[in-house]
């Protein structure tokens, strides 16, 4: 129920964004994380982004969810 | 990765050496899901036994509130959005499920905004959204809520069952006579929103050690040897693992919007009962977004099903094994009690990981 996963913020557009989820462009909401830039990393929860989180340790768990699915 | 692995679990062995029986509690099911499919309660060392909480709401949702949804479901007018483990739960007398084959109008949604977008574009129709989940999912309702209020968007309510951690692991401590639990692994996502500071208590006023922790293996694993590290050194305190994602003071904003839209009040938890303050409702300024007032619903006390243990196995006094119908009448596509409902849930979870040890 409280899983969230990280992902790369590409375009802002108001009160949404479009992420980079591990491929998937998906369109969430940033009402919680206004000061959001492009190139940030946040952890999404149900399509809201909940936290902006340290670039490289996002980086660093995105690498290993790959390493899973492979 | 997997070198990290071996030598954290070789120095949880060599910490863990000579102390006695420490029972952590993960109070979150998300951790207890990465726990079973991990195999970790297999490696950890005899004397660590991890025993799971209360924190999969939707086990702890009471089945009046479900046996209320249902009866939102029946009415041919009403469109119900919800997360989708909440569809399996039986109420008293049906599920969401077998509503929805029924031809009641039941839509499974990602997130609370495509609930929200479509009541904008249905203007005639009202659409409800099962509202559920902690710190973690509470924000998300709130700023709907704000978005309905300013729009004026009345044909959106919620029917909201909203609680919050920290009270239910109060409530935990204060029956510690019967779970007897050393320590906790705070859940990740929910500081993520809280910050830490909600769970000092943990450590100043029970000088029990907790660590908000991270969802990996890896994450767990660090975090039961910082819990290791505060009962050898005795020096307990609220440590962050899982420090790239929680900070200290969580999101302000998320925070500020529960704050605006919801107080707080007592709740009930399924299998557990009434916890003071524990619960989120509606301010009184946005009332009318509130399914149960808006559609004249009550509570009605439902007793729980005849031998079910969820309620102990909620507080941590029992294992799934130690209940009767665990994976006999009890099963995932079968359950009898919350617990084995929802994927998340202590006995689905152990159900489908750890059946096998006995």
């Amino acid at each position: 129920m409280c899983v969230a996963v990280p992902a790369k913020v590409i375009k802002i557009n108001g009160n949404n964004a479009e992420i980079n989820s591990m491929g998937v462009i998906i369109n969430i909401d940033i009402s919680l994380v206004p000061d959001v830039a492009p190139g940030d990393f946040v952890i999404v929860h149900a399509g809201f982004a909940i936290q902006i989180i340290d670039n490289e340790e996002a980086q660093k768990t995105l690498e290993m969810f790959k390493n899973y699915a492979e | 990765m997997q070198n990290n692995i071996i030598a954290l679990i070789e120095e949880i062995k060599r910490t863990a050496n000579g102390l006695s029986q420490i029972n952590i509690m993960e109070v979150c099911g998300t951790h207890t899901m990465a726990i079973g499919k991990n195999g970790l309660r297999q490696v950890l060392p005899q004397n660590i036994n991890l025993i799971s909480g209360p924190g999969c709401p939707v086990c702890v949702t009471s089945i009046s509130d479900i046996d209320n949804i249902i009866e939102l479901a029946e009415n041919p007018c009403n469109y119900i959005f919800s997360f989708g483990d909440m569809l399996k739960i039986p109420g008293s007398k049906s599920s969401l499920y077998k509503k929805r084959s029924e031809g009641a109008n039941i839509k499974v949604c990602y997130s609370p905004a495509d609930a929200f977008d479509f009541a904008v574009k249905n203007p005639q129709k009202k659409i409800i959204f099962i509202a559920i989940g902690f710190e973690t999912t509470a924000p998300l309702t709130a700023a709907l809520i704000e978005k309905a209020y300013e729009t004026k968007t009345n044909n959106f309510f919620i029917y909201n069952t909203h609680k919050i951690v920290p009270p239910a692991i109060e409530f935990l401590l204060n029956s510690s006579n019967k779970n007897n639990i050393s320590a906790f692994l705070c859940p990740g996502h929910v500081c993520a929103v809280t910050g830490s500071r909600p769970f000092d208590f943990i450590s100043k006023i029970y000088g029990k050690p907790a660590v908000i922790s991270g969802f990996s293996a890896e994450d767990i694993l660090k975090s039961i040897l910082m819990i290791l590290k505060q009962i050898k050194n005795n020096k307990p305190e609220v440590e962050i693992q899982y420090d790239w994602v929680v900070k200290e003071n969580g999101n302000p904003i998320a925070i500020q919007y529960m704050d605006n839209i919801f107080d707080i009040n007592d709740a009930i938890w399924r299998g557990i009962g009434n916890i003071k303050k524990s619960g989120l409702v509606l301010k009184n300024k946005f009332r009318n977004f509130d399914a149960k007032v808006s559609f004249a619903l009550k509570d009605v006390l439902v007793p729980e099903p005849r031998l079910c243990s969820c309620g102990e196995i909620l507080l941590g006094v029992k294992k799934p094994f130690e209940c009767r119908l665990f994976g006999k009448s009890c099963k995932p596509d079968n359950p009898v009690g919350p617990c084995m409902v929802s994927s998340e849930g202590t006995c689905s979870a152990y159900f489908k990981y750890e059946k096998y040890k006995t």
